[in-house]
């Protein structure tokens, strides 16, 4: 049921961007039984998350929490009995738990309908209950949507089932639900089960038993319970998303949401289950507009009902990492590759727990994105949950402490009694068919004849053809070659200033129409190359079989390792018994525009009819393209025939394959994958790589052969950035995903054949995509070229005749004359030029204009003094650009009361409180010199989710410009690259998020805390999501601007202009009625007022600039930054050119007041006297009329300028369209206030102070407020070691020490959740298990994922097991730790870390520099190391053996580690089971290092 | 030549600019040849490494090359040594390479960002390099079109914008039919460009692969006079009027008529004439041999009379010029990437010119009706900007020959323009529109008669333009096949 409060889709926003993310768990008994007390504790475990749920405008209505029991029967059957009605035994009847209208004749209605569909299924309607709430319990939005909520109690047609039947009527209850869910509007189940029941709603988690008082009543018992508190990224109230569902609860995010759902609609057509005879009515099996947790819940269910058993319908829907998994075993493989030849993983972050009512589980994802931890009771409680310590358990009544692992998957047996783990369950699970067999039999063989066979290509006509597919000779220098001398991408910077597709003069290939989604905040994008375990490219080919099923010929499939077809593999593909049918996508030049529309139409049905006759393969060939025929968009191909066949229910039967002239870059290929090809053969690129390779056009000469294979590479490579960037990980799951939205393309054309694209901004349709094939056609066949060369291009590379440019010699050259000489007149030439560029193509904005208004004298409108406070500059960081740059950048901001943002590398101590200390402090994934110092030095703290040139993308600065300063800034060792990773790793979700934002506001109480997001569809969102995050800033950033260097395609492809992204956050924002709390910044290619005050009116209050500063120093768009060869003195770190920079603090002061000046002068015209009356008047603009382009005249801007209302229930200051109260950050509550207190005589005498407090989980960030203040008054020197001791009881919340600054000692006794010493800064940290625990200790999970994630200096003593991805990004700290989970030590660059135990896989990924030791006993360590970058040896006796020593005595000392005493005891043995690990690169910059050194010696 | 040092991106940090060397000033004052010595393959090679690809190319766009010479890509080739290619590149913008590489002033150079920090890429001898290369290898040949359109298209006047109009048109398959009312083809650069710029063996030898590619020439062919406009409308789809701005500026002083008072261009011509081995009517030879010279205009045009008279032996030659003289850098009015502002020596400077800045003439005097003094004013500016006579600092010098180099009024008028009654604009070119149509419906206009006297570079450009709007008004016409 949609809530009658839910805003449909309007303006910018569609309810299909929701996302949710949260905290969850459940409490079983071991042996099932029964009791209250399990419900009141999974009431409690579920109160202590409740910071993991959001609250939006109105405090009382959560995002929504719930709970899972078994059917409480006792208590059901007393109720009922009271009004005098018997219940059959338990089982034999089945309760609805049912959301109806609050209206009575609606809810009559309802209830007789739904009693007509039981009676129809041969049960009854034994009676309806009305379900007690107490609605004071919530807020006001919740209360304004609540349902009638009502029980529905349902009884079989006979009674006293026996096992069989029971599981037969709950299948029956099933089938009466999916019915209602289809034909009974305004109502939702949120069960209906014999065996489950779940109370839900818009409660808080703290409110849960309070509002439904059913669950206070003692009689209430079960012998599990699964509970769920939500964060979802919008507040529009939803009783019916509120989790759990039916069977599971979710943390996460479901990434290929979309493909999934597509690839369960096409799996209807071949389904069928003897237990669900008449499934086809209850098609379709996923109802639409739901959260993707509903989603998945009604896969889960299908696959339980129809007969797998829960475990194997989780490991089919979120199968573990196997593709690249060489330690696993064959049984185990053929299992997961049986399966995937079926269905594709549902991928995405996800801890899910799920339960029948019988039996009690939960799976984590493959790449462990989600935390999951439990502990077994000696009284035979399981209790699992999103952190440790939710709910309480004292230490002896521990049993067995544990976390779920990437892949990993639990069961309660409560036959058994125990708890049943991954490798007993699966292991079950792969016997039970011959898989291999099968696989081996059934698999259709590729068998290529001529591997290295490359065609000579006949020069003349390759131009021609080239010509017709729209190539251009800067993509043959700048793509095509250095993929095929390199095999990567190719690099770029300076971002995009070329204008979108539907705004270009020049004819476009229907993929530029396209832009690539990519995971912000709600999910993490993946890192493709540190993190390759966990992604494949690998595709199945062929139809696809029923399934509910599981039989051999499921396997008779094609597979491929990765998607893109050679020469020979397209040959081989085409001649096995797959069937292919090869289908021209060609059409008749000479019928003009409407032969395009034509030709679709008839290549839809002749797909059909293949399909229909057997063909199990569908080649879409646009070969043969000549004088007569023009290629159909092969995008156009692929996407109408995938949607034809979909609509047409006959998809599952046939692959996809596309043979293309016009694919070339990975984006291309992307798309083509992205909306239904399962492989691509490009054979033009194929065929130029080769006549490339020949000629020795590119830099270096080499042959064909090996020149189409690295071409091939780098595509490959490039799909496996595209996926992750997305946070996909399988290919297979990305096909289909359609993770791409239109811009700028007819609504009517993305609805029939790119179904279910976002697409916002109406444009172009399929008569100018004809157009455009067209004159690519006739320009290749048609005209007399006078030089019969390909077009020039100009689309990376500003070109005279090629496409235009935002920044072109005019612009770049009167803006530094204006700035340099100081004159307004100059300047204004270059406003207007810069104007002009804007209406005449470039930019959205160029196609608005103000509406008229009373105007005002210029001297009543505010001054610029006031204006240039809202302006800031990028982020760009001290690395990437010079000192010089950097500093003067941040001496001119803050002569105009501006702020200047330090970027992710750091920033020079010797700057803080100067007049070149940047304002804005970033906080990136890199953690770059990050330390409490540089955080307290801050008025702002940015956290940067993305960048507008790679949205979704980590960086490198390369070794050659990380010299001495910028390696002492960003504490590293120079010359040695540093990777930022994609994501933020204690950013996963969007409750992460909220931590982040709490850990930086405790350090730095002063501070506003800001988001970066890039604008994409669904950024408002996002931003809602943000806001309740309680961000006091939210940055909105264009697509275009970028100063860094990124590859070409995320350049061009990923994210959309500021303006939409802009508009859409604040209508959304708006519409939750949270614009009220943060400011809203824009930034991407900003230059002229005219661009300042547009960007007001549609809602920002703040302005960001880069581009156009670095101009004005001096840039004069290179695009070079990748290279350090920047010839002005910015984008480099060599001494000689940084001597050329020539830039100066006044030319960008003069910049800046001459921008405002503009600004002034357009409100003088609209009549403003403040920028504050203009925020998001987006009525005061409008469309510019285009006469005569008829493409221009097609683009529809009306949803970017719809003026959204803002919620009713918010309070007036939540209303307004700017920020106009501030968050509510929860700082009073912290922990840390108490410890300031008590550390007084320390901070202000030098006296040392020891404190002795217990904790819980909601004491978050513990010390970190305190270490903010030592930073403030002592700098990052901080204070003498043990200056103050804080010894602590309990479990620990997340970001237990984060931050923490030298002279604070926090030891906890207990256990700890994730982000253990975040940022740690020189303080240490002593962690051990409860004293009294009875498990053994170093076996034992105790602190969570992620410790000391950037972590520059300090100490860390934990005496027992870490979780994920331990010591990430470290960068000077040392740490001793008992074992670790997977992706330890990843990209760290400095520190030391010593390992007592077992690791998880991938150990030392992307980790350049500082040093681990890994006791490895079994000597099986090495097949677990990542050893892409890092080499191991054994430990020396030197001065790395005393070093370990050392470490090992004071861990036995400080944690009582019972190991370590152990090792110490046999040392001269001991030492040799260690293993050392040390990055290469950094071993040889040590070595240089200390040779310079001694050689400096020598010289004295 | 180590590769690496090429390859290596930041080349122009570690190489310098090149250019060509100069023969000694009396070896090349004894002949009438082209003097530099062309850069070896491996300094032209790394003169293309010094090129730093830059993202916006000043060289280029607005700020750099008329014709929009893709001056990156073939500086790349170059570096590379893929001189095939880079003759291909460079021939897709750019019809006569040859032409611009030995006489345009380069503003590609001067809007070179090395500029910014060093001296600009050597791109106008790579630029002539290639299309040398091209010749010389044979690379160069005629492109005829592969079919004929049945238009057929009037040129009219032979110089760079004339050719570059017919051979665009020719290639683009119409019949072109060029009509020069000289005896030889090539306008300006056939007789105003001293033979010691540019080897009429040069020029020669693209008109033959114009002649190759189809392209029928007029000589003698004066339309308005021995060929009938009427005739022209008649036969001709369109018409293309590529006359130049030949009329010379003159000088209003008293004794302007005297003998040994005469033309730049009358004089360049009549050198070129023998270099071509013509005879000239000793009555209307022009000399400087033994004569004392002044040449009045200091642009370009007078240092190409300074550099002809020196090597025709004249006992001296002055060359004075109205305007101050200029800064020897770039003038902070007209910063980078602006066509500087900025004192420019040629090489007749250094074989022995002396400039003379502020001067003003004011008249001429001597006997026998020849010039045997030149009487002159110290000028300055005055408030306004205009240069006024400075009291007292009259002057006279002895001179027997006094060259004009003033640059140019216009396009004839008489005969062709107003047979065809052309409007014309306040600067008395050609008013033409944005598409180089004139007032009269088919017919076209380019290169100095309508855009005023410019460089050959802009004439090229204007040629190709001219040519692309002709074709697509021809397109709209009935083919005439025959």
């Amino acid at each position: 049921m949609k809530s009658l409060a839910e805003p449909v889709s309007q303006g910018l926003y569609d309810p299909s961007f929701e996302h949710d993310a949260c905290g969850m768990g459940f409490i079983a008994h071991l042996r099932g039984e029964r009791s209250h007390a399990v419900v009141t504790n999974a009431l409690r475990l579920l109160a202590n998350l409740d910071h993991r749920s959001a609250v939006g405008s109105d405090a009382g209505s959560s995002d929504g929490s719930g709970i899972l029991l078994q059917l409480p029967h006792a208590f059901l059957r007393s109720t009922m009995a009271k009004r005098g009605i018997g219940l059959p035994s338990a089982g034999n009847y089945g309760i609805g738990m049912f959301f109806l209208p609050r209206d009575e004749e609606s809810r009559n209605n309802v209830e007789r309908e739904v009693e007509a569909i039981a009676r129809a299924n041969g049960c009854r309607a034994l009676a309806w209950r009305r379900v007690p709430v107490n609605e004071h319990q919530i807020g006001m939005s919740a209360e304004r949507s609540r349902p009638c909520i009502r029980q529905l109690f349902i009884v079989p047609q006979g009674v006293d089932l026996d096992v069989h039947e029971a599981s037969r009527f709950e299948r029956t209850l099933y089938v009466i639900r999916r019915l209602i869910e289809k034909s009974v509007s305004s109502t939702y189940i949120a069960s209906l089960s014999s065996r489950t029941i779940v109370y839900k709603g818009l409660v808080r988690p703290t409110h849960l038993a309070q509002f439904y008082t059913d669950l206070a009543d003692p009689l209430v018992e079960s012998g599990l319970a699964v509970v769920h508190s939500r964060f979802s990224t919008n507040t529009f109230p939803s009783w019916s998303r509120a989790h759990p569902y039916r069977y599971l609860c979710h943390n996460g995010e479901i990434n290929t949401l979309r493909g999934n759902l597509r690839s369960m609609s096409i799996h209807e057509e071949q389904m069928s289950s003897p237990r669900l005879p008449d499934i086809g009515e209850l098609f379709p099996l996923i109802d639409e507009g739901q959260s993707d947790s509903a989603s998945l819940d009604n896969a889960l269910e299908l696959l339980v009902q129809s007969g797998r058993s829960l475990p194997h319908a989780m490991m089919m829907l979120i199968p573990e990492a196997w593709e690249a998994d060489t330690t696993m075993s064959p049984k185990r493989r053929a299992f997961f590759e049986f399966h995937a030849s079926m269905m594709d993983a549902w991928d995405g972050p996800a801890a899910v727990a799920f339960t029948d009512g019988r039996q009690v589980g939960a799976v984590l994802d493959r790449n462990g994105l989600r935390p999951g931890r439990y502990v077994v009771t000696d009284d035979d409680f399981v209790i699992l949950a999103s952190e440790a310590g939710a709910f309480p358990v004292a230490p002896e009544n521990v049993r067995a402490k544990g976390r779920l692992r990437p892949g990993g998957i639990l069961l309660v047996n409560t036959t058994q009694g125990r708890i049943v783990e991954g490798e007993e369950l699966k292991s079950d699970l792969d016997s039970l068919h011959p898989y291999q067999r099968w696989i081996t039999e059934q698999r259709i063989p590729l068998v290529e004849r001529d591997p290295d066979q490359t065609r000579e290509p006949d020069e003349d006509s390759l131009v021609q053809i080239q010509k017709a597919f729209g190539y251009t000779s800067e993509e043959l220098r700048m793509v095509l070659s250095p993929m095929y001398t390199t095999g990567e991408e190719p690099t770029g910077s300076m971002g995009n200033d070329t204008p979108l597709a539907a705004l270009s003069e020049r004819p476009q290939l229907l993929f530029s129409y396209f832009r690539q989604l990519f995971a912000q905040v709600t999910n993490p994008a993946i890192d493709p190359i540190r993190e390759q375990l966990v992604m494949s490219l690998g595709m199945n080919l062929g139809p696809k079989g029923n399934l509910l099923d599981a039989t051999p010929e499921h396997a008779r499939q094609v597979r491929l390792e990765h998607p893109i077809l050679t020469t020979s593999s397209f040959d081989a593909l085409a001649d096995t018994s797959l069937r292919p049918t090869v289908l021209p996508t060609l059409f008749d030049a000479g019928a003009g525009v409407s032969g395009l529309e034509n030709a679709v139409n008839a290549l839809c049905i002749s797909a059909e009819t293949a399909a229909r006759s057997g063909s199990g393969l569908l080649i879409l060939s646009d070969k043969g393209v000549g004088a007569a025929s023009a290629p159909i968009p092969s995008l156009l191909a692929v996407a109408a025939v995938h949607n034809h066949l979909i609509r047409e229910r006959i998809r599952s039967r046939v692959s996809i394959v596309v043979e293309t002239g016009e694919a070339r870059d990975v984006t291309h290929v992307a798309l083509l994958i992205g909306f239904g090809a399962s492989a691509v053969y490009p054979y033009l690129a194929l065929d130029a790589v080769s006549d490339l390779a020949r000629c020795g056009l590119g830099p270096a000469q080499m042959d064909a052969a090996q020149a189409r294979s690295l071409y091939t590479k780098a595509l490959n490579k490039g799909l496996l950035k595209v996926m992750s960037k997305m946070g996909i990980s399988t290919l297979s799951s990305y096909c289909g995903a359609q993770t791409f939205e239109a811009i700028g393309l007819s609504r009517d054309l993305v609805q029939r054949h790119f179904t279910g694209t976002a697409t916002r901004i109406d444009g172009p349709g399929l008569d100018i995509i004809a157009t455009d094939t067209l004159r690519r056609h006739a320009r290749a066949f048609h005209t007399v070229d006078s030089d019969g060369r390909l077009d020039v291009g100009g689309n990376y590379h500003y070109r005279a005749d090629g496409e235009s440019h935002h920044w072109d010699p005019r612009t770049i050259s009167t803006l530094q004359h204006a700035t340099r000489s100081g004159r307004y007149e100059t300047f204004k030439e270059f406003s207007n030029a810069a104007n002009e560029a804007s209406r005449t193509g470039c930019t959205v904005r160029g196609l608005l204009e103000f509406v008229d208004r009373e105007s005002i004298p210029l001297d009543e409108v505010e001054p610029t003094s006031e204006i240039v406070r809202r302006f800031v500059t990028g982020a760009m960081s001290f690395g990437s650009i010079s000192r010089e740059a950097h500093e003067t950048i941040a001496i001119a901001m803050n002569q105009i009361g501006g702020r200047s943002n330090t970027g992710e590398g750091g920033e020079e101590a010797a700057r803080f409180g100067t007049d070149r200390n940047s304002a804005i402090k970033q906080v990136a994934s890199g953690r770059f010199g990050v330390t409490t110092e540089y955080l307290v030095s801050a008025s702002e703290l940015q956290i940067k989710i993305a960048q507008g040139a790679k949205p979704g993308e980590g960086g490198q600065l390369p070794g050659h410009k990380v010299d001495e300063t910028i390696a002492r800034t960003r504490f590293s060792t120079p010359g040695v690259s540093l990777i930022s990773p994609p994501p933020h790793h204690d950013i996963y979700s969007i409750e992460d998020l909220a931590q982040l934002v709490y850990d930086l506001k405790n350090v730095n109480p002063a501070a506003a805390i800001s988001v970066k997001l890039v604008a994409e569809a669904g950024v408002g969102t996002v931003a809602v999501g943000v806001a309740k995050a309680h961000a006091d800033l939210i940055t909105i950033s264009g697509d275009s601007g970028g100063t860094g260097a990124s590859p070409l395609s995320s350049i061009k492809h990923a994210g959309i202009p500021w303006e939409i992204g802009l508009a859409e956050a604040q209508q959304t924002l708006l519409l939750n009625g949270l614009r009220g709390r943060v400011r809203l910044q824009t930034d991407g290619q900003l230059k002229t007022g005219r661009d300042v005050v547009i960007a007001a009116l549609l809602g920002a209050e703040e302005f960001g600039f880069a581009t156009a500063p670095l101009i004005v120093e001096g840039c004069v768009m290179m695009r070079k930054c990748h290279l350090n060869t920047c010839p002005v003195g910015i984008a480099t770190q060599d001494p000689v050119l940084r001597e050329k920079f020539s830039g100066r603090p006044e030319h960008l002061v003069n910049f800046f007041f001459f921008v405002a000046e503009e600004v002034r002068e357009l409100m003088s015209q609209l009549g403003f006297h403040s920028m504050n009356d203009m925020i998001g008047r987006a009525d005061l603009l409008r469309q510019v009329a285009h006469g005569e382009d008829a493409k221009r005249r097609s683009v529809d801007l009306s949803a970017l300028l719809h003026i959204a209302e803002p919620a009713s229930v918010a309070s007036r200051e939540d209303r307004g369209r700017r920020k106009m109260r501030e968050q509510e950050h929860g700082l009073e509550k912290a922990l840390d206030h108490q410890l300031i207190a008590l550390s007084e005589p320390a901070l202000t005498r030098g006296e040392r102070v020891n404190v002795d407090l217990p904790v819980t989980n909601v004491n978050r960030a513990v010390g970190t407020m305190l270490s903010g203040e030592i930073a403030r008054r002592f700098g990052h020197a901080g204070l003498p070691d043990d200056s103050i001791t804080v010894r602590l009881n309990g479990s620990a919340g997340q970001s237990f020490g984060a931050f923490a600054a030298k002279g604070v000692t926090l030891e906890l006794h207990g256990e700890a959740n994730d982000y253990v010493g975040k940022g740690l800064s020189g303080g240490r940290l002593v962690i051990r298990h409860p004293k009294g625990s009875k498990f053994l200790p170093n076996e034992t999970v105790l602190i969570g994922n992620t410790a000391l994630y950037g972590a520059t200096c300090g100490e860390a003593f934990f005496c027992g097991v870490a979780g994920e991805r331990f010591a990430v990004r470290n960068s000077g700290a040392t740490a001793v730790v008992e074992g670790v989970g997977d992706h330890a030590c990843e990209y760290m660059t400095g520190g030391t870390v010593v390992v007592l135990g077992r690791t998880g896989r991938n150990f030392a990924a992307g980790m350049s520099g500082g040093l681990a030791f890994v006791l490895d006993t079994s000597r099986d360590f090495e097949a677990r190391c990542n050893k892409g970058l890092v080499e191991l040896s054994a430990v020396a006796e030197n001065s790395d053996a005393m070093l370990l020593k050392e470490l090992l005595e004071r861990h036995a000392r400080l944690t009582g580690s019972a190991r370590a005493r152990h090792l110490l005891t046999r040392w001269d043995t001991a030492m040799h089971e260690f293993t050392r690990v040390i990055p290469t690169e950094y071993r040889r910059a040590l070595r240089a290092a200390r040779e310079q050194l001694e050689e400096a010696e020598r010289r004295g | 030549m180590a590769e690496s040092k090429l390859d290596d991106a930041r080349a122009f940090v570690t190489l310098r600019r090149a250019a060509p060397q100069r023969e000694p000033v009396d070896e090349r004052l004894r002949h009438w040849k082209e003097f530099y010595q062309p850069l070896p393959e491996t300094a032209l090679r790394e003169q293309g490494a010094r090129c730093m690809d830059c993202g916006v190319p000043f060289c280029h766009g607005d700020t750099g090359c008329p014709v929009h010479n893709v001056i990156p890509e073939w500086n790349e080739l170059v570096q590379i040594g893929n001189w095939h290619e880079a003759v291909d590149s460079l021939h897709a913008t750019n019809n006569f390479p040859e032409f611009t590489g030995r006489l345009c002033p380069a503003p590609c150079e001067s809007a070179c960002v090395l500029g910014i920090i060093d001296q600009p890429v050597a791109i106008r001898n790579i630029e002539q390099a290639i299309a040398d290369r091209g010749f010389e290898e044979g690379w160069i040949a005629a492109r005829p079109p592969t079919f004929e359109s049945g238009h057929r298209v009037a040129v009219i006047g032979s110089g760079p914008a004339g050719l570059a109009a017919a051979q665009q048109l020719r290639r683009m398959g119409h019949a072109v039919d060029v009509f020069e009312k000289s005896d030889r083809i090539g306008g300006l650069l056939r007789y105003g460009i001293p033979e010691f710029k540019l080897e009429k063996r040069v020029l020669d030898r693209r008109i033959e692969q114009l002649r190759a590619e189809g392209v029928r020439f007029h000589t003698n062919a004066n339309v308005g006079e021995s060929v009938k406009v009427d005739e022209l409308r008649r036969i001709y789809g369109a018409i293309c009027v590529a006359i130049g701005a030949g009329v010379p500026r003159d000088l209003k002083a008293p004794g302007r008529i005297l003998l040994g008072i005469d033309t730049a261009m009358n004089f360049l011509e009549q050198q070129n004439r023998r270099d071509a081995g013509d005879t000239i009517d000793p009555r209307e030879e022009i000399n400087a041999r033994g004569r004392n010279v002044v040449i009045i205009g200091g642009g370009d045009t007078g240092s190409d009379c300074a550099g002809t008279c020196l090597r025709q032996g004249a006992a001296s030659v002055r060359q004075f010029e109205l305007l101050p003289e200029p800064p020897h850098d770039r003038s902070p009015s007209t910063p980078w990437p602006m066509w500087p502002m900025q004192l420019r020596s040629s090489h007749a400077h250094e074989e022995g010119t002396e400039r003379e800045w502020c001067v003003s003439t004011t008249a001429f005097s001597g006997t026998a009706a020849r010039v045997e003094r030149l009487h002159a004013v110290r000028v300055a500016p005055d408030e306004t900007g205009r240069m006024t006579p400075v009291a007292g600092s009259e002057w006279v010098i002895e001179t027997d020959l006094v060259l004009l180099a003033m640059g140019f009024t216009g396009p004839a008028r008489e005969g062709l323009l107003s047979q065809l009654k052309l409007k014309l604009t306040d600067r008395s070119t050609v008013r033409v529109d944005g598409t180089h149509s004139t007032s009269v419906p088919g017919v076209f206009a380019a290169g100095d008669a309508s855009r005023g006297a410019s460089l050959i570079v802009w004439a090229i450009r204007e040629g190709r333009d001219v040519a692309a709007r002709i074709d697509s008004y021809l397109r709209e016409l009935p083919a005439r096949l025959e």
